[in-house]
């Protein structure tokens, strides 16, 4: 045999072979077969997991952000709307070369220079099949310009949107604040779901305060898209057959503002070139007819997005055309508080109607050689409460001051509604302040300056010194005046319109205090006298009120900004305008049946009553039916 | 060709089909086996139509090759055993000069050089899936089987040493391809089970080597095919998707074009390595089934043919290339459905991609030309 190892046994070859062979086949079909289990169990025993996710993946919810809310005035005309309107948009993946297009487009000046460095940003983050705006509307002649050129900028292109609008400019731009491009604080705060797919929000005025009510609940929709998010155009849904039923977008609510688009324009016009601010309302349930606040801007800038430089103009402009004034504005009220005043001071014993006070120019505190000027250096001679507040005798209200005291003052000025927010519903209102010893101690550090002095105690009687009102309380303030005493809680909006039912919910009035003064011979003098600044003999305002078609009742203050000197005489022109004083003037109308009450205020107005009462009036006229238009 | 030419004349009724299937002899053609092979490449075309895209272009183009395949087939059927065992050497030595010429001076694409560029681009290591086996059946036939140890070494350097090369590319699905089909070869052979038990034992440790000496990608798969969801959107992703295409399908698929996963561009290499995803997403259990009936048909065949073969040379090499047809489809669709890791191996017939369709042609070309070229052995 071991001879015969070298020579080939084919036979027994062949056998051995063919048992390989069988081991082999067998070790196949084994190997097949642990396939087909696994296809056996990711086919059958899986397969509705697997259907699933691969349903899963192929449908994307695409959000549909709701229409928002239109606001309206209280006679229904529009005040913000959604407008179509086109914008420049740029899709990354079209582009090859981003940073070309970018300064070619800012050559033709559809973008601006500076901000390209942030469309680089954004182009580089984010999918690239996903447009990024680069200009939110564009004009006319802007899509006119871009649509020759066109061919010469591949992945970029304008696409219609909804835009808010604010027909009337700047004239509400303060009351109904502006919806702007949501920030990074936004979506932190909002709920994702809620705004997914929108753009925008309120932040300022009633945009924000009631974004809750404009903004409305996104819908969405699915989509068939592939492994990037694309998404595959409509002729191959035919791929889905069960796709998940879509939600339509419930729109926001429209809004109803108690302002009246006429008496806002006639304040804005009376304040035209001037800072300052009015706010009109009605005393009997405190709905704001008209709030403005000069200079203003065109809200309609933040809506589109303005350029950074535009905005730091807005931002620097030595006029604050961004600051709310009526609402934040912190002035001095002056003279204005004296009706206030006086009805504390009858209903505390601190005067009576009857007693006089002699006015020779100045008052001085007993063992004390400084002088408390009157405005009329001359002074205005014996005086009683009426003839101090109708021509606005100092004097006698600094000796009344003295009678009163600081914390009689502040407990009845604050019934009024001053010193402390008025509850408006909108949002960002300054506080004001009204002086007390008690706070005088709290808000002091050092012990000479938590003492109240009795000096201090006179200044505020003529509404100087630490008191600070804003424009909003003196008419919440006035209206109390003029309602007796019945505070109504001031506000923007009248109703809440559900979009589609058009069900209105009207805002009731909200009675929010009592200056609790019973006597009503007392409100009969005072309200008199107020009577009297503007139709009596002797009134500040009386160039204002005589000859008015209807009787109304007012008050002028002037709020000093400077102190002048003892025995130095005030020269107006000397006076940087900047540091002149600021112009007060509150007032009411009719005086038999108050509809409307009325607070101005001109910085650096100088006069309350020749430059605040005018504004005031031309308001009173045009709501009473007396305007120009009802001339004509 | 006297014998299959004598049938012929045998046969009763000359009818066309007849005369069609005669001439299929005449060419050395096996019919049932070229069957098997036109009914796989016929359904691959279905499936691959639809995985890419719809795409008509590369369509035209794999049909294109697949000709090309078939008469590269054709060709290899009329070159006899006896012939192919005398050139074996020159061919195995060829290619390996090829490798070299790879290392030193190939083509570059995806990280890798795998490439030779002489008018054609071509991957050498695809030949080498042929020269190994052979080499080896070559080495076997003069000598005793099964082979001494000495024997078992010297064939042992003929795997590793094109092995090596190839994994050096790196290019490591081929690399283990040729591995495998040459380890098929030794036990074909007749290596004894004590023997490979022992070499298994070995092999422990030398897997351990192996593992120090992989890529980071290469073990990252293999960390993958354990838990892919670690990391769903890198290397796991294709696994996931292609479980979610293939469960998806369920037992009688989505439907010809209608699979989402591949249309929707969810599956990677789709009408490539991961077609029978594809396949399985539209045809469902039913559709992967008939595939892979098909495919045991032709490796049950490509057996019998190697039971039938005349001599060592035949057997071993006819066996080695059923075998190795049956380890790409076994390794492609364990890997689609996750259950080995992600290595670039195509599905036979049915992925998108010349080379390796012209190299299975060829193999199955050497099938028949042994089958038809067998002399009858007096029993």
């Amino acid at each position: 045999m071991k001879l015969l190892s070298p020579i080939k046994d084919h036979h027994s070859e062949r056998l051995l072979f063919i048992g390989r062979a069988i081991i082999a086949s067998v070790v196949s079909v084994m190997l097949l077969g642990l396939v087909v289990a696994r296809l056996v169990q990711l086919q059958v025993f899986n397969h509705e997991l697997f259907a699933e996710k691969s349903q899963g993946n192929r449908v994307r919810i695409e959000p549909v952000p709701p229409i928002r809310g239109l606001v309206f005035d209280r006679k229904g005309r529009v005040i913000a709307e959604n407008l179509p309107a086109y914008q420049l948009e740029l899709i990354p993946e079209q582009v090859d070369d981003i940073d070309d297009t970018l300064n070619r487009l800012a050559a033709i000046n559809l973008i601006e220079p500076d901000d390209i460095p942030r469309f680089k940003e954004l182009s580089r983050s984010g999918p690239q099949f996903k447009p990024i705006t680069l200009k939110f509307r564009l004009t006319d002649e802007e899509i006119a310009n871009f649509a020759i050129q066109r061919p010469r900028f591949p992945g970029i292109d304008f696409r219609p949107r909804l835009v808010r609008h604010y027909p009337n400019g700047e004239l509400f731009a303060h009351a109904v604040g502006y919806v702007g491009a949501l920030s990074a604080g936004d979506l932190r705060r909002l709920d994702s779901a809620r705004y997914a797919g929108t753009s925008h929000t309120g932040k300022t005025g009633v945009e924000s305060s009631f974004e809750n009510d404009l903004h409305g609940y996104a819908g969405f929709r699915h989509l068939i898209t592939n492994a990037r998010g694309r998404q595959i155009p409509a002729d191959s849904r035919e791929l889905l057959d069960s796709l998940p039923i879509d939600q339509t977008p419930r729109p926001g609510s429209n809004i109803y503002l108690s302002l009246d688009l006429d008496l806002q324009q006639v304040a804005y016009d009376a304040l035209a070139g001037r800072r300052g601010a009015v706010v009109a309302l009605d005393p009997t349930n405190g709905e704001i007819l008209a709030l403005v606040s000069t200079p203003s801007f065109d809200p309609n800038l933040f809506a589109v997005g303005m350029s950074t430089a535009q905005y730091g103009e807005l931002q620097n402009n030595l006029d604050r055309p961004l600051f709310n004034r009526a609402i934040r504005g912190s002035y001095p009220p002056g003279s204005t508080i004296k009706p206030m005043l006086s009805l504390a001071a009858l209903e505390t014993g601190a005067t009576n109607l009857t007693r006089k006070t002699v006015c020779i120019g100045y008052f001085q505190l007993e063992g004390n050689e400084h002088r408390y000027r009157d405005w009329k250096p001359e002074g205005h001679g014996p005086v009683d409460l009426h003839d101090a507040i109708e021509q606005s005798c100092d004097v006698y209200f600094y000796q009344l001051g003295v009678n009163l005291g600081i914390d009689n003052m502040h407990d009845y000025l604050t019934r009024f509604g001053l010193g402390s927010a008025t509850g408006v519903d909108v949002l960002g209102e300054g506080p004001g302040l009204v002086p007390s010893r008690e706070w005088k101690r709290n808000n002091f550090s050092d012990r000479d300056n938590q003492r109240w002095y009795h000096g201090e105690t006179v200044i505020a009687a003529i509404g100087q010194g630490f008191m600070l009102t804003t424009p909003l309380q003196l008419a919440s303030a006035v209206g109390t005046l003029a309602m007796r005493g019945d505070r109504y809680r001031p506000h923007l909006v009248a109703a809440v319109e559900d979009p589609v039912s058009r069900e209105r919910e009207l805002v009731e009035p909200e009675l929010i205090g009592n200056v609790a003064i019973g006597n009503t011979f007392y409100w009969d003098s005072v309200l008199a006298a107020m009577h009297d600044v503007m139709q009596g003999p002797r009134g500040t305002a009386r160039a204002v009120g005589t000859g008015a078609p209807y009787e109304m009742a007012g008050k002028s203050g002037t709020a000093q900004l400077v102190s002048i000197a003892q025995d130095e005489e005030y020269d107006k022109e000397e006076i940087a305008e900047r540091l002149r004083d600021h112009a007060l003037f509150i007032s009411f109308a009719p005086f038999d049946d108050p509809r409307i009450a009325v607070a101005v205020i001109v910085e650096n107005g100088s006069s309350g009553s020749g430059v605040a009462a005018p504004i005031a009036k031309a308001i009173m006229d045009q709501y009473l039916g007396y305007g120009d238009d009802a001339i004509q | 060709m006297q014998f299959s030419e004598s049938h012929y004349l045998l046969s009763s009724k000359p009818a066309p089909l007849a005369n069609f299937s005669g001439l299929l002899r005449r060419l050395n053609v096996d019919v049932p086996l070229l069957g098997g092979l036109l009914l796989i490449c016929t359904f691959g075309l279905f499936v691959l139509y639809s995985a890419t895209g719809e795409s008509s272009r590369l369509l035209i183009n794999q049909a294109v090759r697949l000709g090309i395949a078939l008469v590269a087939m054709l060709i290899v059927a009329q070159l006899p055993p006896d012939f192919l065992r005398r050139w074996t050497p020159w061919g195995y030595l060829a290619g390996l000069l090829l490798l070299v010429l790879v290392l030193t001076k190939g083509d570059v694409g995806q990280g890798a050089r795998r490439w030779l560029d002489f008018g054609i681009r071509f991957q050498p290591s695809e030949a080498m899936k042929l020269a190994v086996p052979m080499m080896m059946a070559w080495y076997l036939h003069d000598r005793q089987i099964p082979p001494r140890i000495g024997h078992l070494a010297v064939i042992a350097g003929f795997i590793a040493i094109p092995t090596y090369m190839i994994a050096q590319q790196p290019d490591l699905g081929t690399a283990l391809l040729i591995a495998i089909s040459g380890v098929i070869v030794i036990i074909l052979a007749g290596m004894s089970f004590r023997l490979m038990l022992g070499l298994g034992v070995l092999a422990v440790p030398g897997a351990l080597v192996l593992w120090n000496f992989m890529e980071d990608y290469q073990k990252q798969r293999v960390f993958t095919l354990f838990n892919p969801d670690s990391d769903p959107l890198g290397a796991g992703y294709n696994i996931i998707q292609s479980k979610i295409a293939i469960g998806s399908g369920g037992l009688f698929g989505k439907g010809w074009t209608n699979g989402s996963q591949a249309h929707l561009e969810f599956l990677p290499e789709r009408h490539t390595d991961f077609i029978f995803a594809v396949l399985g997403e539209e045809f469902g259990l039913l559709g992967v089934l008939s595939l892979l009936a098909l495919y045991l048909f032709v490796i049950a065949r490509g057996l019998y043919i190697a039971v039938q073969a005349p001599d060592t040379y035949s057997r071993l090499l006819a066996g080695s290339i059923s075998l190795t047809f049956l380890v790409y489809v076994f390794v492609n669709t364990a890997m689609v459905t996750g259950m080995v890791p992600v290595v670039g191996i195509p599905l036979p017939l049915v992925s998108f991609g010349g080379t390796s369709m012209v190299t299975l042609m060829a193999g199955f070309g050497i099938l028949m030309s042994i089958h038809s070229h067998r002399k009858l052995l007096p029993h």
